[in-house]
C-alpha cells in the first residue's frame, strides 16, 4: 500500500505507482516539498530546503 | 567480445527529468548505477571502483557537489557528461560570460567590480535599470534589477554586507527588455534538439519562477548561436538560454550544464533524456576504446 502521512499537516498522501525512492512529491494539503526515503515500508521526509548553490 | 558499458548516474533529487532518464537507460538494457551525492564518499588513493564506470552523468542539484565529484572523477580518468571544464564555466555566471566575449557570441553587456564604490561608479555608467546577478546561482534567485541610484546602493550595502564573499564580486548586466519571454535551446553534442520560449508577465522568465512554455521553431539563426555558445563553453549536454534584445537581436544569457527540461520535454516532444543517455553512451563508448 503506497499511503503514508505528511510529516506537515497529516494529510493521507497516496503515492502514484511509478513512485522512486529519493522522488520529491508535493503534499496535495499543505504544499510542504516531501522526499520519498523507503518505498517498502513507505517512508516520507520534508525535503531539504533550497541551499544556495542549488540549480541546474 | 566486447564489454558492457556501464554507467553512473550522479544525482541529488529524482526529479522527473532523473525519472525520465533512468527509464530511458532501463529501455536501452543499459547497466546503470544510481549515485546519490548525499551517500557516496571517494578515496582519493583508491580510485579503482570509480574506474569501473565507463562514463558517468553528473545531474546534481548542488553544483559544489556535481563541480568536486567531476573533478575528482575526471582525475582518475573517468568520463563524465559533462565534463568538470565546462561545469567550471557553466556554474559560474561570470565566468560563462567572459568565455562567451572570449568566443564573441552575443551577449547582454556586462560589467564586474569588486568593491562596493568601484561597482556603483559601474552601474552609474550603465544607467538605470541594470541587473545585479550573483555569479553562482539558479532558477532566478537573487538577481536584483536595480532602478534607481538609491536601490544600487541599498542592493550593493547588502550583498556586501550580509552575503558571502562570492556576493562581493559585482557583476553587473545591461537590463533588457525582451517581449515577456526569453528562449531555453536544449543542446546535446552538435545538435539543437529542440528550443522553447519561456513566457512571463515578470522581468524574470524562469519556468522555475512561474514561466510558461511554448516551442520556438529553430530558426539558422538561432542554432548557429546556440553551437557557437555550446561550443565556447566546451560543448556536452547544454540549455543555451537566449533573450531577443529590442536592438541588437538574440543574445545568449546564460547556459546551464545540468538542466531541467521537464517543460521542453512535453512541449517539444523530443525525448530529450534519450538524447543525452545516447550522448553519454557515444561518451563512453570512446574512453573505453582510448582504454585498450
Amino acid at each position: 500500500m503506497l499511503n503514508a502521512n505528511c510529516p506537515e499537516c497529516d494529510a493521507d498522501i497516496t503515492l502514484d505507482p511509478s513512485a522512486e525512492v529519493g522522488e520529491i512529491i508535493v503534499c496535495p494539503d499543505c504544499g510542504v516539498d516531501l522526499e520519498i526515503i523507503s518505498l517498502n515500508p513507505v517512508k516520507i521526509d520534508l525535503a531539504p530546503m533550497e541551499q544556495e548553490d542549488w540549480g541546474e | 567480445m566486447t564489454k558492457r558499458l556501464k554507467i553512473g548516474v550522479l544525482y541529488s533529487r529524482v526529479r522527473v527529468e532523473e525519472k525520465w532518464i533512468f527509464s530511458a537507460m532501463e529501455k536501452r538494457g543499459i547497466d546503470y548505477e544510481r549515485l546519490d551525492d548525499r551517500v557516496i564518499t571517494f578515496d582519493l588513493e583508491n580510485p579503482a571502483p570509480w574506474q569501473t564506470f565507463d562514463a558517468v552523468l553528473e545531474r546534481s542539484i548542488s553544483f559544489n557537489s556535481g563541480l568536486y565529484a567531476l573533478r575528482i572523477l575526471n582525475a582518475f580518468g573517468v568520463p563524465t557528461v559533462n565534463k568538470a571544464s565546462v561545469a567550471e564555466i557553466c556554474g559560474d555566471k561570470l565566468t560563462t560570460s567572459t568565455m562567451l566575449a572570449k568566443a564573441k557570441v552575443p551577449q547582454p553587456r556586462n560589467m564586474v567590480a569588486f568593491s562596493t564604490e568601484a561597482a556603483l561608479e559601474a552601474i552609474e555608467s550603465f544607467g538605470y535599470p541594470v541587473v545585479l546577478k550573483p555569479v553562482v546561482g539558479s532558477w532566478g534567485r537573487l538577481l536584483a534589477k536595480i532602478n534607481d541610484r538609491d536601490a544600487a546602493e541599498a542592493v550593493l550595502e547588502h550583498k556586501a554586507t550580509l552575503g558571502s564573499a562570492q556576493h562581493s564580486v559585482f557583476y553587473i548586466q545591461e537590463y533588457i527588455q525582451k517581449p515577456g519571454r526569453d528562449i531555453r535551446a536544449i543542446v546535446v553534442g552538435g545538435n539543437v534538439l529542440t528550443a522553447i520560449y519561456r513566457k512571463s508577465e515578470h522581468w524574470i522568465t524562469n519556468t522555475a519562477r512561474g514561466g510558461e512554455g511554448e516551442i520556438c521553431p529553430i530558426t539558422p539563426e538561432i542554432e548557429a548561436l546556440c553551437l557557437n555558445a555550446a561550443s565556447a563553453v566546451g560543448g556536452g549536454v547544454l540549455a543555451v538560454d537566449l533573450v531577443e534584445h529590442p536592438e541588437k537581436g538574440l543574445m545568449v544569457n546564460e547556459i546551464n550544464h545540468t538542466m531541467e527540461f521537464h517543460t521542453a520535454q512535453p512541449i517539444s516532444g523530443v525525448d530529450i533524456a534519450d538524447e543525452i543517455v545516447s550522448y553519454v553512451m557515444n561518451e563512453a563508448r570512446k574512453g573505453h576504446h582510448g582504454k585498450e
